[in-house]
């Protein structure tokens, strides 16, 4: 018998703990996002246009949009598990009968949930420069699913192998900023050397950002149906990941 | 059917056999003591029955219920109060309590229980204090409550009075024996063994792993064959023993005679006489019967040995 209610007190606490602090988990990257669109909108002509008919600032909100929702999700679940194992209060849960599956879906679930937040923290903040309509909500909501998901189940495994604060911030600093900053959030890849225009195609971070501005703005630089199958695998991959570590007990069930 | 059976748990970390081939039954509501120096296995153990270590050998089962195959339903037959002082620092007091709750299952319908804990366990005053603020032995307390936010039948306490003031210890310690006299079965271990000899009813000595005794308390106790005698000396006497006391001697301060002697061998009237026929005057005379800090050195040092 699945515990859904246990899972559902544990997908709430996820979601009341980011929000008691919800400064510092919302707020601050929707001023970091503002940040971001001012200093580009003062320094680079906002008529230039980037793709067919799409001036730089209205280019420039998906992906700043998909960015922090990515890095949000990651920095939801790995800081949260991470306290919980350093804490030791994590064993609270692992006390508690809750499956493994279950406690993925808790914290993965909350993760989507600030990435969603943040998410539309940021597209409201973004109207003062530049409205961004939303064309194709449904496969935006996919996206944003798959976005959040993978990078909560990342997050998740972060904060099961780490054994120091250092660690989980290394995978944030060397892997999560730098693809984010090169998966075509800023420039259009196109504009790129070919080296690495080819490199861009084997990032995920690009498919999620190129399809959610397809979905906000109708034009894209590889189809949308490829950024949605890649989001997906790369969804599946990631929680994959960390529910074998789950189930393994890996550093949580010595 | 028993509350806890342990057959054959070993588990390795590494080269270091934190348990060998442990096993054990624990009857439902018994009052049950599990000691053993640092190190000797004993979080180990609990650490497996809750699900919170995997045995590398061997099976363990809660009311039945194999903590690996039906895990789900052993963790509900189960409370676990931690030897470490875990908490939550985000939340308050009453909000961890529910949060624990709701891990179970528990919704709105077991808020009167929570309450009850909450007077029980003398946390009204601190129900909306965030974790950080509390001191110790509050934590202590509230790691109590949690154990029990599901109305466990087996409640197992990992040092529950470590670094707990006397009185916190007698308040927790009636509170866990009015647990048990309500059914349900406690398990606890403790470094102090005084505590267990006078709570407990069957004792079970774990070191370096292995299990080396385990006995209902009267028998342990009475499997300890040595008593002391002690005798206050007059200032006048002077100790000349004949051979057969004087090997029954013990270092002692001035001024006192300290005797070794067999519980059965040994006849407290002939030794008496003995002493007297020598001229040994005394003026006080007392008989320290052991106590499980005998039969625990003695046990544990013979493992050593071994
Ligand atoms: N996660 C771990 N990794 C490696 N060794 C461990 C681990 N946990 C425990 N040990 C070792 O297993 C042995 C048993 O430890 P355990 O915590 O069960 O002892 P204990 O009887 O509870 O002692 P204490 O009275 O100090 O609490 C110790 O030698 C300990 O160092
Ligand atoms: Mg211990």
């Amino acid at each position: 018998m699945p515990n859904f209610y246990g899972l559902y007190i544990l997908f709430a606490r996820e979601v009341w703990r980011f929000l008691k602090v919800s400064i510092q988990t919302i707020l601050t990257p929707v001023i970091t996002v503002l940040l971001y669109l001012l200093i580009f909108s003062s320094v680079i002509s906002s008529s230039r246009e980037m793709l067919p008919g799409v001036n730089y600032l209205t280019f420039l909100v998906p992906g700043l949009m998909v960015m922090a929702m990515l890095q949000n999700a990651f920095a939801n679940s790995s800081s949260s598990l991470f306290q919980a194992r350093m804490n030791g209060n994590v064993i609270f849960i692992l006390l508690a009968p809750i499956s493994d599956f279950e406690f993925y879906l808790a914290f993965v679930g909350a993760a989507v949930a600030r990435g969603l937040l943040v998410g539309i923290g940021v597209w409201l903040a973004s109207c003062y420069f530049a409205v961004v309509p939303l064309s194709h909500p449904l496969f935006a909501l996919l996206l944003v699913f798959f976005c959040c998901g993978s990078l909560g189940a990342l997050g998740l495994v972060s904060a099961i192998i780490a054994d120091k604060w250092d660690h989980i911030s290394a995978f944030q600093n060397f892997v999560i900023v730098p693809f984010s900053f090169l998966s075509g959030v800023f420039f259009s890849i196109s504009d790129l050397p070919t080296f690495w225009q080819r490199a861009s195609h084997f990032n995920p971070f690009f498919y999620l950002v190129d399809g959610f501005r397809f979905t906000c703005l109708g034009v894209s630089e590889v189809s949308v149906l490829t950024s949605i199958c890649v989001g997906a695998v790369f969804f599946v991959l990631s929680s994959f990941w960390a529910l074998c570590l789950l189930r393994r007990g890996y550093n949580l069930r010595s | 059917m028993d509350a806890v059976s342990i057959d054959g748990l070993s588990k390795d970390y590494g080269s270091l056999k934190a348990l060998s081939e442990v096993s054990l039954t624990i009857a439902e509501g018994a009052f049950f003591a599990l000691l053993g120096p640092n190190g000797a296995g004993k979080s180990t153990l609990i650490n497996i029955l809750a699900g919170l270590t995997r045995a590398t050998s061997g099976r363990a089962a809660v009311l039945g219920c194999d903590v690996r195959r039906q895990w789900r339903k052993a963790r509900h037959q189960l409370g676990v109060v931690p030897q470490e002082l875990a908490y939550d620092p985000f939340f308050t007091v009453r909000e961890m309590l529910t949060l624990q709750s709701g891990y179970f299952g528990l919704g709105k319908e077991n808020r009167p229980w929570l309450n009850e804990l909450i007077v029980a366990l003398d946390l009204e005053d601190k129900i909306d204090t965030t974790m950080n603020h509390l001191s110790g032995g509050m934590k202590r307390r509230v790691l109590v409550a949690q154990a029990l936010v599901h109305r466990p039948p087996v409640v197992i306490l990992d040092e529950p009075t470590a670094g707990v003031d006397v009185a916190l210890r007698a308040q927790l310690w009636s509170f866990i024996r009015g647990l048990n006299a309500k059914g349900h079965t406690i398990i606890l271990t403790t470094h102090y063994l005084e505590e267990a000899e006078s709570m407990c009813e069957k004792i079970a000595i774990l070191d370096r792993g292995r299990l080396v005794a385990l006995a209902p308390k009267d028998e342990l106790l009475s499997r300890y064959s040595w008593r002391q005698l002690r005798l206050q000396l007059m200032p006048e006497s002077t100790v000349v023993l004949p051979d057969v006391l004087e090997a029954k001697r013990q270092a002692a301060p001035q001024g006192e005679l300290l005797l070794r002697l067999h519980r059965e061998h040994d006849h407290i009237g002939e030794v008496l006489a003995a002493l007297e026929q020598t001229g040994v005057k005394f003026s006080d005379l007392r008989i320290h019967e052991p106590g499980l800090t005998e039969v625990y050195t003695e046990v544990t040092e013979a493992n050593n040995h071994a």
